[in-house]
């Protein structure tokens, strides 16, 4: 690891000017430190945010709904109560997140700045890696984990948060904070928004601006009549990122459902909103032949890479059991 | 190498290489610790430390335990390299073998995944603060009496995840007791040895 400089403020508006044009924030670490010593990053200055008291805590009303400091950490995220029970698919998708260990460090922030686990931008080949003669080395060559949608290029890795879907199912926003923006210096976007497919090997993959931080999330309340359900195909079951993985958040009027919104993860650069996977369920009850419906809506701009064909079966796999998990779940709230 | 081509001096920079050598000399004679530099960040002084060598305080298994370290250090090789306590293991070095183990503040954390400037104020306990003395905890003795290791380089940190695991939930299932230690590795393939010491040792461990 190369060496730095390490500063420790203790407000928000201290961040940006500590960070400089070489900085990077330190919050849980555990994806930061591990790029750093393979000088993927190498980062001149570390602005630990740890000592910055108003990004901690959750809070939970229920007209207003559910706010997440961006430093809680996920291990806390699956012990708050409020979670368990207004949001329980959100605590089961912290839950299933990497290890005891990771779960007791990382941070939520820290979980939606996670960088790509793609083996060509670990091995410190940028984004979008390209051969001497200007190929993508991704197309030609092991690209059996990378994207099934959003893949018409020139990146082909997939977006690594687990929980990103989950809170986007729910209607999340992620809030952002820069000494520079006007007025009170927050930006909220919905959090769908925050990620971005790059085009360029200069652009990021989140729409954080230079200096800007992640201040907290903020989740809709839920509302009565809703069902939920998030299914994750693994190779292994804990410890690892899933294959596929497919959200569910359906709005029902008796048996049939009024809304739906979808969120698909691991299959392209963003996390995806399945627009057709969803139109497909809408005014129908959710049975196994309407899930598989929906399954096949989903896949249906999917393109597979020469090695990925298998990804498009799994996604179908992850948004069926999502549908039907959703079908059998009682609603977050009072229900 | 003739003497007179050290006597030489350099056309770039003026300086002889004898005279080099004696600068350098005088550079080494300065202490390495300096305080850290104040930037000023929104109306207040921030320290800044390094990247040079800052003196880092640590409270480990109850001692408070202080050193001269670059921030870039991390938990694990202060705790190895500066502290003598070796019983955590440095393995992968990326917080995904768990062989670094400790408990932080009471939760089990990867070593190698800490900044050792980061983990000040906090409460640090490794393999060697579990026991008291040379008595084995209950967990360790079943490690033995179970023949959970082998090569028995992951097992201070399995201990470690265990005996947390086991303080924290009482009366796991065998399926919690997958989970509860799903972030430890052991390549030698000891799992059955290791899930029978958490069946045996359950409701034994606070």
């Amino acid at each position: 690891m190369q060496a730095f400089e390490y500063a420790s403020p203790t407000r928000k508006e201290q961040v940006a000017t500590l960070l400089g044009e070489h900085g990077a924030i330190l919050a849980g670490g555990t994806d930061l430190l591990a790029l750093m010593k393979d000088d993927v990053v190498t980062p001149r200055r570390l602005v630990n945010i740890k000592q910055i008291e108003t990004l901690r805590g959750t809070s939970y009303q229920p007209g207003n709904g559910l706010r997440i400091g961006a430093l809680t950490t996920i291990a806390d995220l699956v012990e708050d109560a409020n979670v368990r029970q207004n949001y329980p698919v959100l605590a089961e998708a912290a839950n299933e997140a990497a290890s005891p260990q990771i779960r007791n460090l990382a941070t939520i922030g820290g979980n939606m700045c996670q960088r790509p686990r793609c083996w060509y931008f670990r091995n410190g080949l940028g984004l979008m890696p390209v051969t001497a003669d200007g190929k993508s080395m991704v197309l030609e060559g092991d690209n059996r984990y990378s994207a099934i949608l959003g893949n018409t290029g020139p990146a082909y890795f997939v977006s690594p948060s687990t929980i990103a879907p989950v809170l986007i199912a729910y209607g999340a926003k992620i809030r952002l904070y820069s000494p520079s923006a006007p007025g009170s210096g927050v930006r909220e976007l919905p959090l769908e928004n925050f990620f971005v497919i790059p085009k360029s090997q200069k652009d990021s993959e989140h729409d954080l601006r230079p200096g800007e931080l992640v201040i907290e999330l903020v989740v809709p309340p839920p509302s009565q009549n809703v069902k939920i359900g998030t299914y994750e195909v693994r190779q292994r079951a804990a410890f690892d990122w899933p294959l596929a993985q497919a959200t569910a958040v359906l709005e029902m009027d008796g048996n049939t459902v009024k809304s739906a919104r979808i969120v698909l993860g691991h299959v392209a650069p963003i996390p995806w909103l399945d627009i057709g996977g969803a139109q497909e369920i809408i005014g129908k009850s959710i049975t196994p032949e309407t899930a598989m419906a929906s399954a096949n809506a989903s896949v249906a701009l999917a393109r597979p890479l020469s090695h990925n064909k298998y990804k498009i079966t799994l996604t179908k796999v992850a948004v069926k059991r999502a549908l039907l998990k959703a079908a059998v779940h009682n609603s977050g709230g009072a229900a | 190498m003739k003497d007179d081509t050290a006597q030489k001096p350099d056309s770039n920079s003026g300086v002889t290489r004898r005279d080099f050598m004696k600068i350098s000399g005088i550079g080494v004679a300065v202490p390495l610790v300096l305080g850290p530099k104040l930037v000023e960040a929104a109306g207040e002084e921030v320290a800044v430390h390094g990247p040079g060598k800052v003196a880092v305080t640590l409270d480990v298994n109850g001692r408070k335990l202080t050193a001269q370290l670059e921030p870039r250090v991390t938990l694990l090789d202060a705790l190895r390299d500066n502290f003598n306590l070796t019983g955590a293991k440095r393995v992968c070095d990326r917080g995904a073998c768990g062989a670094c183990t400790v408990l932080m503040d009471g939760k089990t954390v990867y070593a190698c995944a800490v900044l050792a400037i980061d983990a000040q104020n906090t409460k640090i306990t490794t393999i060697e603060g579990l026991a008291q003395g040379d008595a084995l905890t209950p967990v360790m003795e079943a490690f033995v009496e179970h023949d959970a290791q082998q090569c028995g380089f992951c097992t201070p940190g399995f201990i470690v995840a265990t005996t947390h695991f086991l303080a924290s939930h009482p009366s796991p299932t065998m399926e919690d007791i997958r989970r509860g230690l799903s972030g430890n590795y052991c390549r030698c393939g000891t799992y059955n040895g290791i899930r029978a010491v958490a069946l045996a040792t359950k409701g034994r461990v606070s």
